[in-house]
């Protein structure tokens, strides 16, 4: 299968007072023509922060990518020019953000905000987009959009703001959309409606997703492949199904246990994660999920765990006898 | 004969009625807007819209619904943080809306918040020790050396350090931060407590953290709790008995084993069917039911049943009749046209 997007070995670090804070610490992963992608992890864990890295959106000279390759059809987004990655930016590879409500302008109309995209990158006069905007509108499944589109961001509910987000995303048929924490604003019922409309515009547009959540839940159905995250680079990794059937690192078991099911039997008291995930700007040698986990030895201590495979596709990084987890 | 039966029917009353520890009849709380240029009153939020349920000694009751539905304004109109327009809520078989004054506040000791956001919910300039220990000095039940060990005591209850008592809460962790706020609950030793979204701006890890503190400090104390929440799988797991919300209203409310295996009504089901499961095999047999539109607004919410609008089973006479709760049986009870 074709690699749309290939991050090797991401390093962003952020110099604070506090020291240097490693948010994203060798990070690799792919996402295939087509494919959706889970990231999985915790606030902090520096998922976001590895997206936004992928579109060098982060704030220099605070934050710096330090290292790593982010290959976008062979191309090293890294390595590319300043008007490169512009191009490249809301044109092949689109974001929505978690706010609907803070990343779209307050004081321009929606129309306005999608036919900047439109001008920009499609060269669209201004008729044109003007005609186009409303057709997104009406894709994403905004009724009457013919008068909407002349609305302002707050004139529109939670779930609506999204869909606006999700149309300016779509706008220029992009290869790749990165939803960053795309539902955990909304509502329950109005989350299952942005995750379908979601799965239902990748699969008209074939269009790669990535979406990155803390929510074992939301991803489940959706995405084929899941990566989960702790503090700066993946523990595990692998085809979706395998993943949530058979968990092999103790992070993603402990994730899978602490969330209460709806579909289970009461039971007593959930087995929990005890401990806080580790301080980035001081992690500890060795395995960074040592300290919290319950099958710790003394390797783990010492020598960082790399990804090695366990069965097909299903990589985790782990010292531990992956039959004996559990 | 007939004498003895009404006899032992009256204690059965009156055992029930001893059991209850928080009853709330009929309560509204609407809120007034006032507009134009001479700020006249044009309408009301009408937040929480007469709604009736009780609280046994000891049961944890789950208050779920959507951003908006009044689950917030329930809680808060029942700890009389917010007035409510009318209703009763009888606290240990006083009614608190009778009361105000030196007897409200000796009341509140006895009933407690904890909020959502742990960041906002503790005072910044004040340490910790002082946070949790506030409460006992507000209501005199403790000083000087007796209030500073019943602090390192309320501080180990909910597993931080005694030594934290001197920090501030910038220094501790979103986790950290809701143990302080459940210690400072805790400190007038309440029987009725108040969680809102108490979980909900956590991480999946430290929530599960979080919900067993709650559940041991419930089985330790003798707590009786009233869990509001948006997340079901959360309120299902840590509840009794559940009450759905939906626009100031309760729609149904039932313990919680029946709430996922036999809801009733349309908007309990499409709600459930809502809530993703982690688990890829069963969440992709599940059947969604993906309500259409938004929430209508609380201001001017629609006639009759205010789920019609979204309603799937709705009929002509579910735009006109309101509904009321209606029993399936004793601990069950629905307001749908179809029960």
């Amino acid at each position: 299968m074709e690699k749309i997007l290939d991050v090797k070995e991401l390093r962003t670090n952020f110099y604070t007072d506090e020291g240097v804070v490693k948010a994203v610490d060798g990070l690799s992963y792919h996402i295939n023509k087509g494919e959706c992608v889970g990231l999985v992890g915790e606030s902090g864990c520096g998922k976001s922060v590895s997206a936004m890295s992928i579109l060098r959106l982060i704030p220099y000279p605070l934050g710096v990518i330090e290292g790593g390759e982010i290959l976008f059809k062979g191309e090293d987004l890294l390595e590319v020019s300043e008007e490169r990655i512009r191009e490249v930016r809301g044109d092949r590879i689109s974001m929505i953000f978690q706010e609907p409500s803070t990343s779209l302008n307050p004081v321009l109309s929606i129309q306005r905000q999608l036919t900047e995209t439109l001008e920009l990158h499609r060269g669209m006069k201004s008729k044109e987009a003007k005609a186009e905007s409303v057709r997104l509108l009406d894709v994403v499944g905004i009724p009457d959009a013919e008068r909407r589109v002349k609305d302002y961001p707050h004139q529109f509910s939670g779930g609506m703001q999204q869909r606006i987000m999700i149309a300016i995303a779509l706008s220029c048929n992009p290869d790749v959309i990165i939803a960053d924490e795309p539902t955990t604003a909304l509502d329950v019922t109005v989350q299952a409606q942005i995750l379908e409309l979601i799965a239902e515009m990748r699969e008209r547009l074939g269009t790669a997703v990535l979406i990155i959540t803390h929510n074992l839940g939301v991803v489940a159905r959706y995405v084929e492949r899941l990566n989960v995250m702790y503090a700066g680079s993946l523990v595990e990794t692998g085809p979706t199904d395998e993943i949530y059937a058979n968990p092999k690192h103790p992070y993603t078991i402990g994730l899978l246990r602490s969330v209460p099911r709806l579909d289970q039997p009461r039971t007593e008291v959930t087995e929990v994660i005890e401990g806080m995930p580790p301080n980035l700007a001081h992690l500890p040698a060795g395995c960074r999920f040592a300290e919290r986990c319950s099958f710790v030895m003394d390797q783990c201590r010492e020598e960082k765990p790399v990804l090695a495979e366990v069965s097909e596709g299903h990589f985790r990084a782990c010292f531990y006898d992956a039959d004996k987890l559990i | 004969m007939t004498q003895i039966n009404s006899f032992e029917r009256k204690l059965v009353n009156m055992a029930e009625q001893h059991n209850k520890l928080v009853e709330v009849e009929n309560l509204v709380t609407y809120f007034p807007i006032y507009s134009g240029l001479l700020q006249q009153k044009t309408g009301d939020v009408k937040a929480v819209d007469d709604i009736s349920f009780f609280v046994r000694r000891g049961e944890t009751l789950g208050l779920v619904g959507e951003s908006g539905c009044g689950k917030t304004t329930t809680g808060r109109s029942i700890l009389k943080l917010e007035e409510p327009t009318s209703g009763n809520v009888i606290f240990e078989g006083k009614n608190l809306i009778e009361m105000e004054g030196e007897p409200l506040r000796k009341m509140r000791a006895h009933m407690q918040p904890i909020f959502q956001d742990p960041f906002a919910s503790l005072n910044p300039r004040m340490n910790v020790g002082n946070i949790i220990g506030e409460p006992l000095f507000v209501h005199n039940l403790a000083k000087g050396k007796e209030l500073r060990e019943r602090v390192e005591d309320l501080l180990n209850m909910v597993g931080l350090a005694p030594q934290m008592a001197e920090r501030y809460p910038h220094e501790f962790s979103g986790g950290q931060r809701q143990r302080i706020g459940i210690a400072r609950a805790l400190s007038a030793s309440p029987s009725f407590i108040v969680c809102d979204e108490a979980v909900s701006a956590l991480d999946v890890s430290i929530q599960g953290q979080i919900i067993k503190l709650l559940i041991k400090l419930r089985e330790k104390l003798g707590l009786t709790y009233l869990f509001i929440s948006h997340d079901l799988s959360v309120v299902r797991h840590i509840s009794d008995r559940v009450a759905v919300m939906y626009l100031g209203k309760i729609v149904e409310i039932t313990t919680s084993d029946q709430l996922y295996k036999n809801p009733q009504h349309p908007y309990t089901i499409s709600l459930l069917s809502a809530v993703p499961i982690p688990d890829p095999k069963v969440d992709r047999t599940r059947k969604r039911i993906v309500l259409k539109g938004d929430i209508p607004s609380p201001i001017n919410p629609p006639s009759g049943c205010p789920f019609h609008t979204r309603c799937q089973m709705a009929v002509e006479e579910c735009k006109t009749t309101k509904q009321e709760l209606r029993g399936v049986d004793a601990e069950h009870w629905v307001a749908c046209h179809r029960v």
